[in-house]
């Protein structure tokens, strides 16, 4: 694979293959992000279709906190051992360094996130333009979270209570995503195609790609003083 | 620039410029709140609408402004930090996290009083109610870095990436939640062109902002006193502030 830088193919694949050697841990977001969408028909009144009706809200919610919980992972085991001191002092750029993470991240949770939401949303009754809508936003979204995250989640890896801190840090900034996300879900159950959304998260992107990494970068370099 | 910086970021330097800057802020404080009150309970007509409930907007509007200024303020102070690292920063960024949620809150709270004759309810999930309590919660959450790093030094950094990282976030939660709804009533002061507010209602309304303001400077300036007594509480220079400040009062 040439498409990448050498730095960012080797983090990539080096957090592949840390979360295989341990493959249960794959599945710990995609089991959190299926029991919260379980939680909600037994909170909201048992009319007929409301929870369908709801459906691309709740899934999109879901999958923000799946996300921001599994962000905690990122740095922690790295830090902890500390070959996060050694990529630091390898000299190699930390940039590519944090696209790679953000990159490896993201494909073992974001992207397994936003394919089972087809599934459920199909159990859900939800047509197959808004299945669609919901994967690709859910992809856009998640891969957002994953490098903006990235620049939070080396803020206060280590820290005395790092989880909860971090959720509260990164759920605000995550706003845009799931207004956008859910109303292209939500307008595609009406028939619209909702182009403007896609733009919007598509940008909020390319947003991301450019600025975070430097941002995560920069943390690292804080925290390891 | 740098020798400028060195001149009056030195910690003593400032602290003994903001004791005197203190002093002088009071008075015009002040006057502008005496005057400001005036102004809004008395001298400014009754809404034609609104009756005499708008006069809230007198504590409203200034917290408002305030807690975005805070953060203008906290950015600039985030940048100096990060770039040339200078310390002063660091403590004026340490000292101005709370005053900014504390203006927040008062904003959210005044709204909500404001809200509650006006729109029928406390509570409305409003376009500018929701990204200013979403800024409370950025508030919320620079404190809490603050305060979960015990390095002060590094906590200030990672502080400042983090309000830098939100710097560029809240104009974008500001504009998408606004397009996803609003009700509250659109900008009156800040237009262009002509204001559509009546002039006896505009003046008051500047001067307690200016107050708000001056308040905030000047309890802004004793946070960052404590912040540089606690940064350099080794140096002599402190200690010798402390001895003569104890032995006045002992002589008292």
């Amino acid at each position: 694979m040439t498409l990448f830088p050498r730095v960012v193919n080797e983090t990539t694949s080096r957090e592949l293959r840390k979360t295989f050697r341990n493959p249960s841990e794959i599945f710990y977001p995609l089991i959190f992000f299926v029991l919260v969408l379980t939680m909600f028909p037994f909170s909201i009144p048992p009319v007929p279709g409301l929870f369908n009706s709801l459906a691309s809200g709740i899934l999109w919610t879901a999958a923000l906190l799946a996300i921001s919980l599994s962000l905690e992972t990122l740095f922690k085991a790295d830090y902890g051992s500390g070959a996060l001191e050694v990529i630091y002092l390898s000299g190699a750029d930390l940039v590519l360094v944090s696209i790679g993470k953000s990159l490896g991240h993201w494909i073992i949770s974001g992207l397994p996130i936003a394919l089972l939401a087809f599934p459920i949303g199909w159990a859900l009754d939800l047509n197959f333009l808004t299945l669609w809508v919901l994967v690709l936003t859910l992809m856009l979204g998640s891969a957002t979270m994953s490098l903006t995250g990235a620049s939070i989640s080396a803020l206060t890896v280590g820290l005395r209570g790092g989880g909860f801190l971090l959720v509260m840090l990164t759920l605000p900034f995550f706003v845009p995503l799931l207004i956008f996300g859910s109303s292209a879900a939500t307008n595609a159950s009406l028939g619209i195609v909702p182009e403007a959304e896609l733009y919007f998260l598509g940008g909020m992107f390319v947003l991301s790609l450019t600025v975070a990494p430097w941002a995560t970068a920069h943390a690292i370099r804080i925290r390891l003083g | 620039m740098m020798n400028f910086l060195h001149k009056y970021a030195s910690l003593r330097n400032f602290y003994f410029l903001s004791l005197r800057l203190s002093r002088w802020l009071v008075l015009p404080f002040v006057f502008t709140l005496v005057y400001g009150l005036i102004g809004a309970l008395w001298i400014a007509p009754q809404d034609y609408q609104q009756g005499e409930s708008f006069r809230i907007m007198y504590v409203h509007v200034p917290s408002a402004w305030l807690s975005m200024f805070v953060y203008m303020n906290m950015v600039g102070a985030a940048v100096l930090t990060l770039i040339w690292r200078v310390k002063l920063s660091e403590i004026v960024l340490r000292a101005c996290a709370p005053l900014g949620a504390i203006f927040t809150f008062l904003a959210l709270v005044t709204g909500s009083i404001w809200g509650k004759p006006m729109w029928g309810t406390w509570w409305v999930w409003d376009a500018r109610l929701t990204s200013e309590l979403l800024l409370l919660f950025i508030y919320f959450g620079i404190i809490a870095l603050f305060h979960a790093i015990e390095d002060r030094r590094m906590a200030a950094k990672a502080c400042a990436l983090l309000t830098l990282v939100g710097a560029v976030n809240i104009p974008i939660i500001h504009y998408s939640v606004e397009w996803w709804s609003t009700l509250h009533q659109g900008p009156t002061v800040s237009k262009i062109g002509a204001p559509s507010i009546h002039i006896d209602m505009l003046i008051p309304l500047i001067v307690m902002s200016v107050s708000f303001t001056l308040y905030f400077i000047i309890m802004c300036l004793a946070r960052i006193r404590i912040g540089i007594r606690e940064y350099d509480k080794n140096s002599n220079w402190v200690k010798n502030l402390v001895t003569s400040t104890l032995q006045k009062e002992h002589s008292q």
